[in-house]
């Protein structure tokens, strides 16, 4: 760990909290753009099963991924229940399916534990744990996801 | 504004003044003595130091001023022009060039001494002819004789006797109306030009009213100055300049203003340039002889951002207007007319502001003398450029791509397709290559053709390096044409040794995916021992595209209008099966491929039952073929988004829009589309 970390350790972290298939998964505020209610998507062809298609973000296209597809918990099935996560992962904007945005949490830095062998699958997608009020949020990290870049190779 | 955004000005103009001086210098080595042209590059030169004096670029500064000084000698009439002089300001803009990188990136200025020195002498003795020239073939017709008297000031007294930079200035002034009641007094201005040297002053009362009537605020008089001729008309200006909106003004050359002598048009008889504050003067006078050379119109400098951010509201402006469309419709409102002027106005709009993003290739075009004269230098072959169609317009995001393909091919023109010299006397051509650079609008594209007189692809030896690289199978028989086309496979080069120029691995390979990236194509036509001509192919904006809007289970697509060659609904017996997959749909005694896009894009097996339409397109490489639609909904103009962006390429896909519903609607590339349709492999290897 880095004196970076070190000297921040203390300092407080904001996320959104959302629900997908059961599981209280938290990204971090900074890297939130908006939530919108869910669209129908346009399906693009030969891409993975995540990534569901693009919709028209006012005139930007956007591509929606089905985050409980990634964590291997099986696809979603959205309906107009459902809201889209815009998120900014290294300059490009995507957007996360999720059953519902149930809170904003602020939490010391240090209060991220390691995934252990807790959250199996997704562990890989995750940066850490966090246990708050009885609860355990997945803190995910948006750049492991491989939304675009992982994506390349595999095409 | 901070300080990198005005230094980011000052070389995005230093750029546009180099290429003015570009092509003012090629006008001049063209023989076409003109003085707006000289006066252009002067100017360009002049804003280049003034800017860099600003930023404090030292370097910069000097040379520039060197450079301006021989200019100036030239502009003035000091300096003959001939052609060697010419091509040392050939040379003088390129080291500038490099001068001006050099303060750009922060690098050690550029090794300039060599025409630093030749500039030095021009400007201190603008009668001498330039080193080179004074070696060998200089004596000008009018020299010959000079030796005979054992010194060679002729030319030099010629020159300035025949220049009318001596004919005075005139200088009319009349303060007008308003103009005492702002504290100006015209004989603070008189003084300051009599301290300027001015040879007479004359006052013209003539407009004085009677003293019954007299207003004795308002003023009656108006003077006509006379200046040396050698007065600089800015210096003359700048005496006026606090005056200058309360005054009706014009400075010009005595003689022109007299309007009895037709003098012949000579570099330094020149009204005052475009840019100077004179054009501002409400005196008609000036504003005539100042007034902007026709063709060059005003213009207004605006960050692309703001028109790129115009561009997609305007796209959107479209989208929701259609939608509105639809919802009145709906609604059954008689409002038809009205939507109809909507309609119209949005459509125009969108023209209007794509317009705005237009430039001309001259851009692209401008840094390819300089590469000419690099290579020229390198090779030891002489090269003539021709260039045609530079004011063709295209969209300013191809205007940027395309410089770098287009060096490329000159590179490779200069290096593979001409010959030595020598070995063109041998084959009867003329020692001098010619590069012809042309753009045209064809058909709703832009073509640039790259073409030179060299010896053309030698196929045998192209043939014999493919198969050594392994690239071509050595018992393959390809076409004429296919050969030819092996120059483009990746890692091929003939050249037989490695040289500076290409042949470094990157080669046309790297020009067709360049090109093909934005949407583009590269052909090739090559007649042995008389040349080669490259054709780029480019789209004349990447943002809007006509399209067809067709609907294949359930989803909705576009297919670029520039790949249909028609539409058909088959009639029974038409669709041939040829035992696998995929059908032919027969067509006038032609057979095409079947491309079903249910089956490609989405993994459905045709279901033949259903309604169905053809859609032919026509590919470069591919050809002809039949995509399988279920039906056709519409011809309109698509704003493209790119899927990039956000995301990454697709197979298959050209970009994406919005449509009237809000929806995304995915833009298809018929040629990878096919190539999808016939082996994955291939869709692979076009997605990468």
């Amino acid at each position: 760990m880095s004196d970076i970390d070190i000297d921040i350790d203390n300092a407080q972290r904001q996320v959104i909290v959302f629900e997908i298939a059961g599981h209280q998964l938290a990204v971090d505020i900074m890297a939130v753009r908006e939530i919108r209610p869910w669209s129908p998507s346009t399906p693009l062809p030969g891409v993975p099963s995540f990534v569901r298609g693009v919709v028209n973000l006012r005139g930007v296209v956007l591509p929606v991924c089905d985050l409980g597809e990634r964590l291997g918990w099986g696809k979603s099935n959205p309906s107009e229940r459902h809201v889209i996560i815009v998120v900014q992962i290294d300059g490009q904007q995507v957007g996360l399916i999720a059953d519902g945005v149930s809170d904003i949490l602020t939490f010391p830095r240090s209060a991220v534990q390691p995934t252990g062998d807790v959250a199996a699958e997704a562990a890989a997608f995750l940066e850490g744990l966090v246990l708050q009020d009885q609860r355990m949020l997945l803190v995910l990290a948006l750049d492991r996801l491989g939304l675009t870049e992982n994506l390349q190779v595999a095409a | 504004m901070d300080q990198d955004d005005i230094l980011a000005i000052f070389f995005q103009e230093c750029d546009e003044g180099l290429a003015v001086a570009e092509s003012g210098l090629a006008a001049l080595a063209g023989g076409a003595a003109d003085a707006e042209g000289l006066n252009a590059v002067f100017r360009a030169v002049h804003s280049i130091k003034g800017g860099a004096g600003a930023f404090g670029f030292d370097a910069l500064v000097r040379y520039a001023h060197l450079f301006e000084t021989v200019l100036d000698h030239l502009r003035a009439g000091r300096l003959a022009h001939d052609l060697e002089v010419v091509r040392l300001l050939q040379r003088s803009r390129d080291v500038l060039d490099d001068h001006v990188h050099a303060a750009q990136n922060g690098g050690a200025a550029p090794d300039d001494s060599g025409v630093v020195a030749e500039l030095s002498q021009l400007a201190a003795d603008p009668g001498a002819a330039p080193t080179v020239a004074a070696s060998a073939e200089a004596p000008a017709a009018a020299e010959p004789d000079a030796d005979e008297f054992g010194f060679m000031p002729v030319t030099v007294d010629l020159d300035s006797f025949n220049a009318p930079a001596e004919t005075p200035w005139l200088v009319r002034f009349r303060p007008l109306a308003g103009a005492m009641a702002h504290g100006n007094d015209p004989l603070l201005l008189l003084r300051e030009l009599e301290r300027m040297g001015a040879l007479e002053i004359r006052l013209d009362e003539t407009a004085l009213a009677d003293l019954a009537v007299l207003d004795p605020c308002e003023p009656g008089l108006a003077w006509e100055i006379e200046m040396p001729g050698d007065t600089d008309e800015q210096a003359i200006l700048d005496v006026f300049d606090f005056v200058i909106d309360d005054c009706e003004l014009s400075v010009a050359r005595k003689a022109e203003n007299a309007a009895v002598l037709d003098l012949p048009a000579d570099l330094a008889d020149t009204p005052a340039p475009a840019d100077q504050p004179a054009a501002e003067s409400r005196a008609a006078a000036a504003a005539a002889a100042a007034a902007p050379p026709a063709g060059e119109r005003p213009s207004i400098r605006v960050d692309l951002d703001r028109v790129d951010q115009l561009v997609n509201l305007v796209g959107e402006l479209v989208i929701t207007q259609s939608m509105m469309a639809q919802r009145v419709k709906d609604l059954n409102l008689d409002l038809s007319e009205e939507l109809d002027d909507l309609s119209h106005l949005t459509r125009e709009m969108q023209d209007a502001v794509m317009a705005m993003r237009a430039q001309p290739v001259r851009t692209a075009f401008a840094r390819v003398p300089r590469l000419l004269r690099d290579l020229e230098l390198e090779t030891g072959k002489s090269v003539r450029l021709d260039v045609s169609g530079e004011t063709t317009e295209v969209d300013k995001t191809v205007v940027d791509r395309i410089g770098e393909p287009l060096v490329h091919l000159i590179r490779n023109a200069v290096d593979h397709g001409l010959e030595a010299p020598a070995d063109r006397v041998a084959a009867g051509k003329p020692e001098q290559g010619v590069i012809r650079l042309a753009a045209e609008h064809r058909s709703g594209r832009i073509v640039i053709t790259v073409a030179d007189d060299g010896r053309g692809i030698d196929r045998a030896r192209v043939r014999a390096k493919a198969v050594e690289r392994g690239i071509l199978a050595p018992d393959a028989t390809p076409s004429d044409e296919e050969i030819d086309n092996l120059i483009f496979a990746p890692g091929f080069s003939t050249a037989e040794r490695v040289s500076n120029i290409s042949g470094r691995g990157v080669g046309l390979d790297v020009v067709r995916r360049n090109v093909a990236s934005f949407g583009g194509r590269v052909t090739l036509a090559s007649t042995p021992g008389q040349g080669s001509v490259f054709s780029l192919t480019l789209p004349l904006t990447l943002a809007v595209l006509d399209g067809m809007v067709v609907r294949s289970g359930g989803d909705t697509y576009v297919i670029p209008l520039a790949n249909i060659v028609e539409c058909i609904r088959p009639a029974p017996g038409q669709i041939r099966a040829v035992g696998s997959r995929p059908d032919v749909l027969e067509l006038r005694g032609m057979h095409l491929p079947i491309v079903d896009l249910g089956a490609v894009l989405r993994g459905e097996n045709g279901d033949e039952g259903s309604e169905t339409a053809f859609v032919i397109v026509d590919c470069e490489h591919l050809g002809r073929a039949a995509l399988r639609v279920d039906s056709i909904d519409d011809q309109r103009q698509v704003v493209i988004k790119s899927l990039e962006a956000n995301f990454r390429a697709v197979a298959g896909l050209a970009g994406a829009t919005t449509l009237g519903d809000g929806k995304v609607a995915l833009i298809l590339d018929p040629e990878s589309l096919i190539a999808m349709a016939r082996t994955p492999a291939a869709a692979l290897s076009l997605a990468a």
